[in-house]
Parts: structure tokens; C-alpha cells; sequence
């Protein structure tokens, strides 16, 4: 397919297919096996400058947007979501910084992002609030010329190994989903640590783990925007990052029919190749139709919300939720394609179906999407004077 | 300091067929790539900035399509590159060669280090590494994994033998070529690239290199390739499989009973 991609967008995924190529899928299993913090390759990223496709020029980026971002998430997808899934956190944690922060944050946080030499994330989660963020508890309260946060921040993708984290913490109780804002922490702030590692079913070598507050103190000029826009931020920071965890689903389904049609091929039963089965043949068919018709969403979105465009949070939900929930049948079909050898752990297709489970959870359940998706419609609907009758 | 890597572009070798009519290379639809030493060469003179600083410049002879292998070279953070082609280098052969590139280092004076491929894959002689250091009358080494600057006016080298390794020092300005020891190639990175697909790169014909028509090319060498051919192909041919133990066996008792064919 041709989606008529600029000249420096083509080279964001000749770069990040090259090294999701030769660098990340010779080892994806034994990082799966290892639970091993892809370290080596966030290096080879941050060489090759795919931190900072994002991000503006002025923060030390080369001036892309959501779209670029996408393309060498997918690219990285299509080998591994575990360490495309570590790459993409960075970004997540770098968005509210880059949409709300203020020049001197952008100037201080955003350049070491853009170059890879940190990482960040993004924490919200709490062991209570997880689709219902409203409910977090964790508290930062003003003291002087410091916030004082108190609290516990769970599953939070990148912990431990980023150095940069935007978090959500409740300044105002009384004041509701009002009442919350984002603040950066940094590693080695006073009070600030982390819990132990999570046990995960897939997305092994992507680091899972808690953010502890204990009294810690950050200066105050590292409120995001004003108190009371946490949610807001939150909000406006998954519009953009969804399409991400699309393009996730994507290079994840797209690196499973790789697998599927060439074993197809391969495979002989009955005297001919099992690709020649018509309902072999057809789950194929279908599992590229879902897979294509994924990636020209992903792109259409990436590119509305590129554009400037203000309504994108149906757009961005629906970026989310069919990509993913296509990348869950399309790796359950490849363990079907691939039988019994599909089920085994020499074979990578097992670990492209344990890991798929993720998309359909983080970043906001699938049925979350549904229920954003579902109000936006609500909304829209509810302008709109004419009837269709 | 200054590092000029010379650089082939060779048939990839995955798809080279020699047409069994004429027992010429068959050249249509082959595509072309660096030459995977050559990889290692500019590898070697990146790690060498990395530590000490200073220039790299990536060269190579041919025709004008390989200025796609050094826009892909620059890709890596080479800084800059020239191409040497002109109708009249066509069919050079060692000796040729490493006089073109030698009066291609003498105009890009300053330079401190030459850096080659161990070998390129299609001629596989190498002998343009050696060759070159004759004719900019400098001190060379071979098969170097490791390169290491002393006191700014010496590189170190280990050199991979057989056995193990050497350790030579010679005095800069000097040519080594580079082994596959030397450690990876690096990825390509984007901002390079973006630059590479821009960058002018200059090209020097036999004029601008002050090179006499008959110094180049086919007229410049003292040897001729007179004939390519595939040998033919024996049936009399055995491959051995399975276990080493059982290789050996059977080969042993191939041996004894005389029937290995050749023999
Ligand atoms: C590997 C991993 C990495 C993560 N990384 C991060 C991170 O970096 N930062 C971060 O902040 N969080 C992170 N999370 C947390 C993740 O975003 C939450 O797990 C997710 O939002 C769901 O919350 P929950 O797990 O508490 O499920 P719950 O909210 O308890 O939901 C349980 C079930 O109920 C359904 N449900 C809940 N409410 C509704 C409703 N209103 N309507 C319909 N169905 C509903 C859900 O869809 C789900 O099926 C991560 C989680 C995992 C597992
Ligand atoms: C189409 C064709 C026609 C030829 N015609 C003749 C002929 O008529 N007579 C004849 O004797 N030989 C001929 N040759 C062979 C020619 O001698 C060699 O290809 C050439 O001199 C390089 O030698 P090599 O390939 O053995 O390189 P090696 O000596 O094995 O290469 C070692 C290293 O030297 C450097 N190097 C080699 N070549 C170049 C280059 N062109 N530019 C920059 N760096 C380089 C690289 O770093 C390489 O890794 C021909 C070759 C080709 C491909």
C-alpha cells in the first residue's frame, strides 16, 4: 500500500524497520524470557534520533508529529511491543510537558527527551483508580515554594528506568475531578521511589512498576500549567498518545501475519501446504483486511490531529480501540495458523498473542474507548438540528 | 584529526549469477551495496572520532551510481564524502585503483589515517589497502579489531592473526585496513540521514586528480582479467551430513578406501 508519506517520514520507518530488524527481533525472546530492560536498544534509538520525532526542533527534535511518532512505534511493533511499548511511554510522559508546560520546562525537559539520553513517563494509575481516575488519592500539597506529594502510583510503564515522570496528584479534594493536577518528578527527588517490579503476562521487558511518594518535595515550578487542569492535561495527553498504542496494534498484527503467511507457505499437511486450505486462506485474508484497515486508520488519525484539528477524542478512541482489538484476534489466529507449534515458546507467535492482551487494556480499556466514543457521539449528535429521517 | 575511509560498492553477493554462455558476471538486476568489510572500516573510523575528535571522509572509485553507497555511509554520521568517477578509471585494476585513491588523499590533505576494507568481496584481493599505502609511501597494517591513538601522533593496532592478536605501532599518517572485530556498524541515525540526502558530494575525475590518461583505468594497469568462468560443475561429488562423529566416520572410511574424488 501507498499512503503517500513524505520523504522524511519514509526514513523515520527505514530507520526504525532497520533496527527493529536487525537489532531488536534476534532478541526479542530472550528479553521476553529475561524480563530484561531493553537498554541496549533505547541506546541504539537515541543514536538514531527516534526520541525526538515528535518533537519540535526548538526542544532538540526533528519537527514531526503524531504521524512520524506512529510510524516508528509501528515499525517497532512489528518486532517487538515490549520495547516499542518502553519507547512510546517516553513520549507519553513527554506530551503533557510538550501541550501544557511552560517554555522554561519545555527548555529544561524536553531537549533530553528528544535525544534519548532520558527517558520519561507517565503516571496516573493508582491500585483504586484506574478507569475511574477521578478516585486517585495520591495528595501534593503547596508548602512554600515546594509541593509536598504523598502517595502511590501503580503499573506505571517506564518506572524505575525513567528519569523523567509526569504525575497526576490531587491539590483540592473538595473540588472534584477540579481538584487534580500534573507535576514533574524527577529521579533523586527527596522522598521519591520506587516499588518492586510486576510479574506481567506479556509485555515482559517493558518495566512495570510503582511510584512512592513519601513526602516528597519538588519545587513549585514544576506544577504543570495551573491547579486544577490535572484531568485536563490527562485528557488532552491521551487524545494525542492513542494513536500510538494503535500503531502498536499495527506493527504487532502486521508482525504476526508475517509469521502466519510464510509458515503457511511452509507448512504441509495432507500432501500440500496449508495455505491452500480455503479456511487457512480465509483467516489470512481477514487477518490482512483487519490489519490494513487498522494501519489506514492509524494514519488518518495521526494526520487529523497533525492537522491542528480541536475534536479529536473520537477520533483518537477509535485510533485505539479497532486497531487493538483487531492486533487480539489477528495474533489468536496466528497461534491457530501455526497449531501446535504456535502454542510453544520457540515460536514467537505465543508471545505476540500474550502480549496483544495489553493494548486492549492500557492507556484507557477498550471499553472506556467505547464509552468516550459513545459520548463524543452523544455530543456531536446532540448539535447536530437536522434529522437523517 | 582526519580519517579518510575508502569505500567499494560491490553486486550484493546474494544474487550474483555468472552467465554459464559467456562466464560473465550477470550484472542486470543485481543490486548493488557496500562492500560488508568496508562496513567495519567506517565503523572504525567513527569510533576514532567518537574518542578523539576530528573529521571523517568517505570516498570511493566507481561509476556514478555509487554515490548512493556513500549518501548511505553518511547516514552513519560520516561528515563529508567525495566520488572519484570518470569514464577513463574504467577497468582499473589493483594498481590502478590505489593510485587513483592515493591522489585522491593527496588533495584532501590534511590527512591523518586511511582506513580499508580487509577485502572487498568481489575482487577479494586486498590488495588496495597495501597497495594505496605504497603509493602515499606511508606505513600500513593489516586486519586491524582494534584501533587506539598514542600520544596523537601513533596508532595501535591490534592486528588478528590465526592465533590471537598483534599489538603495532605505527606513525600517523598511516593506512590500516579493518576486520569484522572492529564491532558492529552503527544504525543509521535520522538527522544524518536528512543531511546525507542533501549533502553535495564532489565528484573528482583523472583532471582533477592530475592523473595522465594512461595512469587510470585499463591503460594505467599492468594486469588484465582474461577470462572469468564458473568452474565446471562434477558430479562426482559428495556433501557429508549429520553428526560430526559421523562425518568423520565417513569420510575415514572414504579415505581408506580410496574413493574420495580428486584423490
Ligand atoms: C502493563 C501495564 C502498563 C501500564 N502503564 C501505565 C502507565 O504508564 N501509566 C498509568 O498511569 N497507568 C498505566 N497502566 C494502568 C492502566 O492504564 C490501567 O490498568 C487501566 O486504565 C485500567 O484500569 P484498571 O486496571 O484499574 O481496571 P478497572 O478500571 O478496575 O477495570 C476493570 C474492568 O472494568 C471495566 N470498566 C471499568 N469502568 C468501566 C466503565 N465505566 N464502563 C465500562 N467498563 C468499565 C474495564 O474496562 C475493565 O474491563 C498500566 C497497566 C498495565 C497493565
Ligand atoms: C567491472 C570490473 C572490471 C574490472 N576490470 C579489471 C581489469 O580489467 N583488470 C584488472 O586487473 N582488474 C579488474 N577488475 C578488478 C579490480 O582489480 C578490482 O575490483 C579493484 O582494483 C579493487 O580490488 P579488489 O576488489 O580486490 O579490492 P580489495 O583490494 O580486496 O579491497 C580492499 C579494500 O580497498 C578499498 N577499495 C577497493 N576498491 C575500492 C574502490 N574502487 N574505491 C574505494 N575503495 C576501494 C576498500 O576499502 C576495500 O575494502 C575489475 C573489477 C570489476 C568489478
Amino acid at each position: 500500500m501507498e499512503y503517500f508519506l513524505t520523504e522524511e517520514q519514509q526514513m523515520v520507518q527505514e530507520i526504525a524497520a532497520k533496527i527493529a530488524t536487525e537489532k531488536v527481533r534476534p532478541i526479542r525472546a530472550e528479553l521476553d524470557e529475561s524480563e530484561e530492560f531493553p537498554w541496549e536498544i533505547m541506546k541504539i534509538l537515541a543514536q538514531s534520533d527516534l526520541f525526538g520525532v515528535y518533537l519540535p526542533e526548538e526542544y532538540g527534535g526533528l519537527g514531526g508529529g503524531v504521524l512520524e511518532n506512529c510510524l516508528a512505534i509501528e515499525e517497532m511493533g512489528r518486532a517487538c511491543i515490549a520495547v516499542a511499548t518502553t519507547f512510546a511511554a517516553s513520549g507519553l510522559g513527554a506530551y503533557p510537558i510538550l501541550l501544557f508546560g511552560s517554555e522554561e520546562q519545555k527548555q529544561k525537559y524536553l531537549p533530553p527527551i528528544a535525544s534519548g539520553e532520558k527517558l520519561a513517563a507517565f503516571g496516573v494509575t493508582e491500585a483504586n483508580a484506574g478507569s475511574d481516575a477521578g478516585g486517585i488519592q495520591t495528595t501534593a500539597k503547596r508548602d512554600g515554594d515546594y509541593y509536598i506529594l504523598n502517595g502511590t502510583k501503580q503499573w506505571i510503564t517506564n518506572a524505575g528506568e525513567a528519569e523523567i515522570y509526569t504525575v497526576v496528584a490531587i491539590t483540592d479534594r473538595t473540588k472534584g475531578a477540579r481538584g487534580a493536577s500534573a507535576f514533574i518528578v524527577e529521579t533523586g527527588d527527596s522522598g521519591f521511589s520506587f516499588g518492586k517490579k510486576e510479574k506481567k503476562m506479556g509485555l515482559r521487558a517493558s518495566a512495570t512498576r510503582e511510584l512512592l511518594f513519601n513526602d516528597c518535595r519538588i519545587p513549585a515550578d514544576r506544577l504543570v500549567s495551573k491547579e486544577g487542569t490535572g484531568f485536563i492535561v490527562t485528557m488532552k495527553t491521551f487524545d494525542v498518545s492513542r494513536p500510538g498504542i494503535g500503531a502498536l496494534a499495527v506493527g504487532l498484527s502486521q508482525g504476526a501475519l508475517d509469521i502466519s503467511v510464510e509458515y503457511a507457505r511452509k507448512r504441509v499437511q495432507f500432501g500440500k501446504p496449508i495455505i491452500g486450505f480455503q479456511a487457512v486462506q480465509h483467516m489470512l485474508a481477514d487477518m490482512a483486511t483487519e490489519t490494513e484497515a487498522s494501519r489506514a486508520l492509524v494514519y488518518a488519525a495521526a494526520r487529523y490531529i497533525d492537522s491542528g484539528a480541536k475534536d479529536i477524542s473520537k477520533i483518537s478512541a477509535i485510533s485505539k480501540l479497532y486497531p487493538t482489538d483487531v492486533a487480539m484476534r489477528v495474533t489468536t489466529n496466528a497461534v491457530q495458523v501455526l497449531g501446535g507449534y504456535g502454542y510453544m515458546r520457540d515460536y514467537p507467535v505465543e508471545k505476540m498473542m500474550r502480549d496483544a492482551k495489553i493494548l486492549q487494556i492500557y492507556e484507557g480499556t477498550n471499553q472506556i474507548q467505547r464509552n468516550i466514543i459513545g459520548q463524543e457521539l452523544n455530543k456531536e449528535y446532540g448539535r447536530i438540528k437536522e434529522t437523517f429521517f | 584529526m582526519h580519517i579518510v575511509v575508502c569505500i567499494k560498492q560491490v553486486p550484493d553477493a546474494k544474487n550474483v549469477r555468472i552467465d554459464p554462455e559467456t562466464n560473465t558476471l550477470v550484472r542486470q538486476g543485481v543490486d548493488s551495496i557496500v562492500n560488508p568489510h568496508d562496513w567495519y572500516a567506517v565503523e572504525a573510523a567513527l569510533l576514532l572520532r567518537d574518542e578523539y575528535g576530528g573529521q571523517v571522509t568517505v570516498m570511493t572509485m566507481g561509476p556514478p551510481q555509487a554515490e548512493e553507497a556513500l549518501r548511505e555511509t553518511l547516514a552513519l554520521g560520516v561528515d563529508q564524502a567525495v566520488l572519484l568517477s570518470d569514464r577513463a578509471f574504467a577497468g582499473a585494476d589493483t594498481w590502478a585503483t590505489s593510485l587513483t585513491l592515493a591522489r585522491a588523499v593527496a588533495k584532501l590533505e590534511p590527512v591523518d589515517l586511511v582506513i580499508c576494507g580487509k577485502q572487498a568481496i568481489d575482487g577479494d584481493t586486498a590488495q588496495v589497502g597495501p597497495g594505496l599505502a605504497a603509493h602515499l609511501d606511508q606505513p600500513y597494517t593489516t586486519y586491524g579489531r582494534k584501533l587506539e591513538l598514542v600520544d596523537g601522533s601513533q596508532l595501535r593496532v591490534e592486528r588478528l592473526t590465526d592465533f590471537g592478536y598483534e599489538v603495532v605501532q605505527m606513525a600517523l599518517p598511516a593506512v590500516v585496513t579493518v576486520v569484522r572485530e572492529i564491532g558492529d556498524p552503527r544504525m543509521p541515525g535520522l538527522k544524518h540521514k536528512m543531511r546525507a540526502k542533501k549533502l553535495e558530494i564532489p565528484t573528482w575525475g583523472a583532471a582533477d586528480l592530475d592523473l595522465k590518461p594512461e595512469e587510470v583505468g585499463l591503460q594505467g594497469s599492468f594486469t588484465q582479467v582474461v577470462k572469468v568462468f564458473s568452474p565446471p560443475p562434477r558430479s562426482d561429488r559428495e556433501m557429508l551430513t549429520g553428526e560430526v562423529e559421523e562425518q568423520a566416520e565417513r569420510l575415514f572410511n572414504l579415505l581408506k578406501d580410496g574413493k574420495v574424488p580428486g584423490l
